[in-house]
């Protein structure tokens, strides 16, 4: 039994009905086998929580309020099979981070599932270098990589200007406009979650402001954990997987994480001012307001649908311009075409996201509303939509670790499929605030640091590189070897950092 | 209507796992707003470093205060964003519980003047906590960053 201080609740918050759970303050949870345990179905929960985590992990998951939130989330209508939660769960805004939740046609789509950066997600290049190749030439590649991609305040590529009407396409089609434009090739579609596209965005539900943030920041990375990484294969684990992909030891890879920038925050932050209204509108009973949300099948619900659509579009195309200078970056550096580099996409997954998916409920194939907030979906070997490239192996899964120690590629499996509606972990996630890793980061020399253990690192600010320290987050290894244990993805490769800028 | 008091006492920092959470404090209404104006662009840059030039005034609806307080952290960190100003000094001027108007001063950003510590991505609800206290009020908003 663990007892957990209630959600606290908007004094002056009278519109919706908001039910205080601190009446509600325990929470019964059972240990199922040594990677999952279950939170019972309690009070106003209609499913039950799942999480995956062991028993060190579990430990420090229970510091916050995360596990409440995981039984939060279970009281919302139409929510199917459970709640879940993955190894890297923290404490989220409503929805915990780390939280998978999927909802029948008699649910909900809340933006507080998704997130404010919407589409936050990572991609992983692949290229026929060697890490000698590239080792003297580190310092310069990261810097050449910090000047072609835009990063920090008001920085932006004076090659790109937006109009309105250009912003509107790009937020319909996704990925494909950048392609269609140069930044990248036709087949890096293929490797790309939906294509690169969530179908049903619709520019009209995006505010001007939303807009406005968007045409300002296209093609920027942004700040926080947002980066681009050059790493090299430090470990494999299944050579037969790891081939397919064309990774081997010693390989260069690359790593791009970023989102939607504004656009997406300034989405989801429109968007709460509606489902706060429409969740009282529909009587939907929230315990707490960062789970506002409104029917599926409702003006409100199918408008944030359209809305998000667009800026996870947004973000795919962020991430798939920025994937075409680092391809430059590193052509210019080697004085060789980026082709015969070998700088290929394995994959990109997104980490924030709603999206309509069909999976098997009870026997029946249903279509449901699956929101994974700083979750990765895992499609099986032989699922429909694996690319053809992985269709054997399965669906490529992105994990990024802190910038001090690993990062790893895995694939999904068909338990994934069974228990989790395809999905598994996202990242490391935090386990220090951002205050006590700035404590901890005093009187450092970051980066000199990180350079003693052959990492060089470029950052716009002082505090991002401070916040960020690898002390500050869960080791991803544990997080990782619990979703490999528990059998919903499979390790393939372990990278390890070689270069990084950051926002 | 300058701010008189040292920074320590307008807000402080709450620990917090995943973000940065403020507590911030007002001897009244239009201080607690003014105040966590405040908060969030001293958590964004070197103040001492930034003039009053621009000013943007601001005017909002909202359903509640707590809703209220939210909306125009965003509304800042809107300006923030798409002009790249730095705000410094807030009078908000006319406050009730669903609406505000309030007047920011700052400046843009400059490289090589302006040092940004921090670039929050948004202010949220979740925990917003607008409450009188003996002698005033005090507030608490999350940041997402």
């Amino acid at each position: 039994m663990l007892r957990h201080q209630g959600t606290i609740v908007g004094a002056g918050f009278t519109p919706a009905l908001v039910r205080n759970m601190e009446k509600e303050l325990t929470l019964n949870i059972k240990q199922i086998d040594p990677y999952r345990w279950k939170i019972e179905k309690e009070g106003s929960m209609k499913v039950e929580g799942i999480v995956y985590a062991d028993s060190r992990i579990m430990e420090e998951i229970k510091r916050d309020l995360s596990l409440r939130q995981v039984a939060n989330v279970a009281t919302l209508p139409g929510i199917v099979r459970a709640s879940l939660a993955m190894p890297d769960i923290h404490e989220g805004y409503g929805f915990p981070i780390g939280g998978v939740a999927a909802f029948d046609e008699t649910g909900v789509v809340s933006p507080g599932g998704v997130g404010y950066d919407i589409n936050c997600g990572v991609r992983v290049l692949r290229s026929n270098l060697r890490r000698e190749e590239i080792q003297n030439m580190m310092k310069e590649l990261v810097n050449t990589l910090f000047r072609n991609i835009p990063t920090g305040v008001g920085s932006h590529r004076k090659d790109l200007k937006l109009g309105i009407e250009e912003e509107k396409g790009l937020l319909r089609q996704g990925a494909r406009w950048a392609v269609n434009r140069g930044y990248g090739y036709e087949r890096d579609l293929d490797h790309i979650e939906e294509r690169g596209c969530i179908q049903g965005a619709d520019p009209g539900e995006v505010s001007d402001r939303a807009m406005e943030r968007g045409r300002a920041q296209v093609g920027t990375l942004g700040s926080g954990n947002h980066f681009v990484e050059v790493d090299v294969i430090s470990e494999i684990y299944d050579e037969k997987l790891a081939r397919t992909l064309g990774l081997e030891l010693g390989g260069v890879a690359v790593q791009v994480h970023t989102g939607s920038r504004g656009l997406g925050y300034q989405v989801c932050d429109d968007f709460i001012g509606v489902m706060l209204r429409a969740a009282s509108k529909y009587g939907i009973e929230l315990v707490d307001r960062q789970l506002c949300c409104a029917p599926i099948d409702s003006e409100e619900g199918r408008r944030y649908f359209a809305a998000m659509a667009c800026a996870a579009n947004f973000a795919f195309t962020n991430r798939q311009m920025i994937t075409h200078w680092v391809r430059e970056s590193f052509s210019h550096m080697l004085k060789r075409p980026s082709e015969e580099l070998g700088l290929e996409l394995i994959y990109d997954v997104c980490h924030n996201i709603a999206k309509f998916e069909t999976h098997n409920v009870d026997g029946k194939p249903t279509k449901l509303c699956v929101h994974r907030k700083g979750a990765t979906r895992a499609l099986p070997p032989g699922h429909p939509q694996t690319p053809a490239a992985y269709k054997e192996i399965g669906q490529p899964v992105l994990i990024p670790g802190d910038m001090g120690r690993c990062s790893y590629v895995l694939v999904g499996t068909e338990a994934a499929s069974q228990e989790t509606f395809t999905s598994s972990c996202h990242g490391a996630g935090r386990v220090m605030s951002r205050t006590q890793a700035m404590k901890r980061a005093k009187g450092k020399n970051i980066l000199r640091e990180m350079e003693d253990k052959g990492i060089i690192v470029r950052a716009s600010g002082w505090d991002t590189l401070a916040e960020e320290i690898p002390e500050a987050y869960k080791d991803v290894t544990e997080v990782v070897d619990v979703v490999h244990n528990a059998g919903i993805a499979r390790k393939v490769v372990q990278l390890k950092p070689l270069g990084v800028i950051k926002g | 209507m300058p701010m008189k008091e040292s920074a320590s006492k307008r807000y402080k920092v709450l620990e917090h796992t995943a973000d940065l959470a403020l507590e911030v404090y007002g001897r009244d209404l239009k201080e607690l707003f003014g105040n966590a104006a405040f908060a969030l662009f001293d958590v964004v840059t070197d103040l001492s470093r930034v003039e009053e030039k621009v000013e943007r005034t601001i005017r909002l609806r909202s359903f509640d205060l707590e809703e209220l307080l939210v909306n125009w952290l965003n509304e800042l960190l809107y300006y923030h964003e798409v002009e790249q100003l730095l705000f410094k000094r807030f009078e908000v001027k006319g406050l009730e519980s669903d609406n505000l108007e309030a007047v920011a001063y700052g400046e843009s950003f400059r490289e090589g003047r302006h040092l940004i510590l921090t670039s929050p991505k948004a202010v949220t609800h979740h925990k917003i906590e607008v409450v009188e206290v003996p002698g005033g009020w005090r507030a608490r908003v999350i940041i997402d960053l």
